[in-house]
């Protein structure tokens, strides 16, 4: 193996409670493009939070070569200094900076503190052509689309002269024409000599630019694949081969007729009103039963769901709702609950609790008329309430008034259960109801999820963990760039064909379909 | 946390008893600082801060702080700010000083009237507060600028006055003494005011024994009897203190009765009450909040509307004390209040304080201000006292807050 120029060396990475990564390895040639692939959770990020010093050295165990020399990073200034650029997945752009002052920014072209705006537009305008972006340096971020955006990006780690550049996820967000040319860029810099690692889970492309491929499940090193032995199905059995244990308590799914519905459902974006974030959905719930909707982060899942809970996300919002068959107003939030419908938040500490508060507040909030009449709250019943849900959830904690802001992920989680569970739904949406928590406290949650199918709720579950939605499921729609791109019992689905779906999806909806949107909204 | 746990299960009294007196440790302390400064200031004054006349004087200066900062802990605990009450109020003044001087309109009907217009102007800025998401801070200190600007407007740069002596009864008038008065040595005591005084005491303990029984019907513990019984008796004692000192002056002032039944009311509000819970929810995390249902435009606009009321009411009892509505009037009592609020315990990022707090924190204000005035303390190091005892109270808070 010679022109190795970074070698990691069995990177261990530990968080309080998960092993984040394990005896990671990681070589790059000089000149070529690394793909690094895996499921959500899979160690990518953390690795490459330890490659660009953003995890310093000796918070993680393990050693980093780059060019031939060990090296001990203490933040991401250290890195740069040698030449490796990371551009995350969110983009790091000040959108009411200009491209010039974006790409200088941090690094400005300056003598004595003072900025030379010639030297820096001129300059600007050089990195702006080497990576074919026709835009003034004066223009700001805010003006210019995503796709730019991330040119914009790579101009500003050229700058900083970039050996060793990666990219998380660079098209998650993009248009295929805007992917293309950065794919191809990436191909003109591997001529120059720079090094790439990209990151993605869009199989096609991976397919079509890397050299190598290297594929981490659960935070270890599965293999590095040679540009010869690259192939989709090889690839995708080496990120799900996992075999699903007794993680899941058993089911006993009792399934009846349609309860909830959703018909045609288009929604925009609320900052882009003309983009189309959710494109003619249609799912439906049954009595009793499980329905997992699979996708990964950023497919529109989060967005559907806080769509349909009274318009929490989104503009020019369209489709059809209904409950036994019966059209429904979930225009409010309010009415969406009064209805029957509950959505526990995939984020809980944003969305989902009142940190400050102690639990006995939080399990009430969602229906304080079951606690009060005429206004007045019942102290006594609202006690009741929260320690008997304490008891029925398991919730680990000294009494009914510890803080919430104060309990592990796990029993946060349990509160905001409670709190959706006492408001008493038809239909409970749990999105990404397992994140963070560990792994007995998730068996927990699939009891409870279990109890409440048997109790003849209909649940729609949303999850990035494959197995997860195998294991808990009954039914499993998958979803990609807003729109059901699949629908299987789970009883026929594997990861690998969820998986497939996930990756053919990908393609934009052709002339017609997207007509056919267009005219729906 | 194992061992937490385990030890709770070996002592669940004692750790609830703990919890209780943990968790209203604040109160306490705010209490025993309010206590320390008051005998503090009775050494210093040579026994003037006690004298039945000055612990009136002591209600009265301080009441129409006290009023809107109840207003205040709803908006700050709501996770907002409002710097317009005292323009408001000064506003509010020259309007009921207008209608009834210039106008002759009748006292209460003025004060309705001016009530109601208090209302509209927290309407006004809480729409944009509420609805077109204007960051409070920036409303409010528009509705300063403006409302100052109004009342100078409205009286003409000048005072009006004097108003109708039915009005003046507001803040200069006490109860009528409707069973006479009963002298005990050398003293003669209000006592209808003494009456009330020994009702408040028995109501407060029915209620609490109440409550008491109601736990224990349920099957919880409640804390020890002892303490219970302690606890209780040294509040009890307090108000009986301050009744008897009333009662052996002119007896309760108006003012007082109309703001003590507006502290009950707002601690009722607060902790019993649904909307006042949708405030605690929405000050600790809005967006949860709205995502369990809560309405939280139209709670945070109605809390500037309650916000905009108060106010007037503080408005009329400073214009009825002064006997006069001056421009003047209003100016910098948003600071007094928001500091009785801080003081008090609350958060500036919400979701945190207590009514009690708010109205501690707006006697350790006035207090400190009655005390030094009497002391003879210049103004200038009045303020820079009354500024490091805000700045020791919150850091005080934040240092607790820390350390658990």
């Amino acid at each position: 193996m010679d022109n190795i120029i970074l070698e990691m060396r069995n990177i261990t990475k530990t968080f309080p409670g998960v092993k984040a990564l394990q005896d990671v390895n990681l070589d790059v040639r000089a000149g070529e493009i690394h793909a690094v692939v895996g499921e959500n959770g899979a160690g990518k990020s953390t690795l490459m939070k330890v490659l660009s010093g953003v995890y310093p050295h000796g918070s993680y165990e393990g050693a980093i070569r780059f060019l031939g020399k060990e090296c001990r990073f203490s933040g991401i200034h250290d890195s740069e200094r040698v030449g490796i650029v990371i551009i995350h997945q969110e983009l790091a752009l000040v959108p009411l900076l200009s491209i010039a002052e974006n790409i200088f920014l941090g690094n400005e072209q300056s003598h004595y503190g003072v900025i030379d705006w010639n030297l820096a537009r001129r300059r600007a305008g050089e990195l702006l052509r080497k990576v074919g972006l026709k835009e003034d340096p004066d223009t700001l971020i805010t003006n210019i689309g995503v796709g730019k955006q991330q040119l914009v990006e790579i101009a500003k780690a050229l700058a900083k002269k970039v050996k060793l550049l990666i990219l998380d996820e660079p098209t998650a967000s993009l248009s295929e024409r805007d992917s293309d040319a950065l794919l191809s860029l990436l191909v003109e810099f591997r001529e120059q000599g720079i090094a790439s690692i990209l990151i993605s889970h869009k199989l096609n492309e991976v397919g079509k630019v890397a050299d190598r491929i290297t594929v981490l499940r659960d935070g270890r090193t599965i293999e590095t694949l040679e540009k010869a032995d690259i192939s989709e199905a090889r690839i995708i059995s080496s990120m799900v081969g996992r075999s699903l244990d007794d993680r899941f308590p058993p089911r006993h799914p009792k399934i009846g007729e349609v309860v909830f519905e959703v018909n045609d459902w288009v929604v925009h974006h609320p900052v882009h009103p003309d983009r189309v974030a959710i494109r003619n959905v249609n799912v439906n719930v049954r009595r009793g039963e499980v329905v997992g909707i699979a996708g990964l982060m950023g497919s529109g899942r989060t967005e559907f769901a806080m769509s349909v809970f009274g318009r929490a996300w989104g503009t020019g919002i369209s489709g059809k709702v209904s409950l036994h068959g019966k059209p429904i107003d979930v225009s409010t939030v309010g009415r969406a609950v009064k209805h029957g419908i509950a959505y526990a938040t995939e984020d809980r500490k944003t969305y989902g609790l009142n940190l400050i508060d102690h639990i006995k507040h939080n399990v009430t909030a969602a229906n304080l008329k079951g606690v009060s009449s005429a206004g007045i709250i019942d102290d006594m019943r609202e006690l009741n309430v929260a320690n008997d849900y304490r008891k029925q959830t398991n919730i680990r904690s000294s009494s009914v008034y510890q803080v919430t802001g104060n309990l592990s992920g796990g029993n946060q989680q349990k509160v905001v259960l409670s709190k959706w569970l006492f408001a008493n739904p038809e239909v409970l949406i749990l999105d990404e109801p397992t994140r963070g928590i560990d792994v007995g406290a998730k068996y927990e949650i699939y009891t409870i999820i279990n109890r409440l199918a048997e109790q003849g709720k209909s649940i729609l579950m949303i999850s990035s963990e494959m197995p997860e939605l195998l294991g808990v499921c009954d039914r499993i729609y998958v979803m990609n760039e807003g729109r059901i791109v699949g629908e299987l019992p789970a009883a026929e689905a594997s990861q690998e064909k969820i998986m497939r779906m996930i990756v053919r999806g990908d393609d934009k909806p052709d002339e017609e379909e997207e007509h056919k949107v267009r005219t729906a909204s | 946390m194992s061992t937490e746990t385990a030890r709770s299960a070996l002592n669940p009294e004692r750790e609830t008893a703990q919890a209780a007196i943990k968790q209203n440790l604040r109160e306490y302390g705010l209490v025993l600082a309010l206590v320390a400064i008051m005998l503090f200031f009775q050494w210093q004054t040579g026994g003037v801060l006690f004298k039945p006349v000055n612990l009136t004087n002591l209600v009265l200066q301080n009441s129409y702080i006290i009023i809107m900062a109840l207003g205040m802990l709803l908006v700050i605990v709501g996770g907002h700010i409002d710097l317009s009450v005292g323009s408001v109020s000064g506003f509010v003044g020259a309007v009921a000083a207008v209608l009834m001087v210039q106008y002759k309109l009748d006292p209460v009907l003025t004060t309705l009237i001016c009530i109601v217009v208090g209302g509209l102007i927290g309407a006004s800025q809480g729409y944009w507060i509420a609805y077109m998401k204007i960051p409070s801070f920036i409303v409010t200190l528009a509705g300063m600028l403006v409302f100052k600007g109004l009342a100078l407007w409205l009286l003409g740069g000048r005072s009006v006055g004097p108003f109708p002596p039915e009005f003046q009864l507001l803040s200069a008038g006490f109860i009528p003494d409707v069973i006479g008065p009963m002298t005990i040595g050398d003293v003669t005591l209000h006592s209808t005011t003494l009456l009330i005084g020994v009702l408040i005491v028995a109501a407060m303990f029915y209620l609490a024994l109440r409550s008491r029984r109601a736990r224990e019907s349920h099957g919880y513990t409640a804390e020890r009897f002892g303490l219970f019984v302690a606890k209780n008796a040294i509040i009890a004692a307090m108000v009986l203190f301050l009744i008897y000192m009333m009662a052996s002056y002119k007896g309760l002032p108006n003012v007082l009765i109309v703001m003590g039944v507006l502290i009950v009311l707002f601690v009722f509000v607060t902790k019993r009450m649904t909307i006042g819970r949708r405030i605690y929810a929405m000050g600790g995390n809005v967006k949860a909040a709205a995502l369990s249902g809560i309405k939280t435009e139209r709670l945070t606009f109605l809390v500037f509307i309650n916000m905009g009321m108060l106010a007037a009411l503080a408005g009329l009892i400073f214009a009825a004390r002064l006997n006069t509505a001056t421009p003047k009037a209003g100016l910098g009592f948003e600071l007094d209040v928001i500091a009785a609020v801080f003081i008090g315990g609350a958060s500036m990022a919400g979701g945190v304080g207590q009514v009690a707090g708010a109205v501690i924190g707006a006697f350790i204000m006035g207090v400190m201000n009655n005390g030094m005035s009497i002391m003879g303390v210049n103004i200038d190091w009045q303020q820079v006292i009354k500024g490091l005892v805000l700045l020791g109270a919150v850091v005080f808070d934040v240092y607790n807050k820390n350390k658990a």
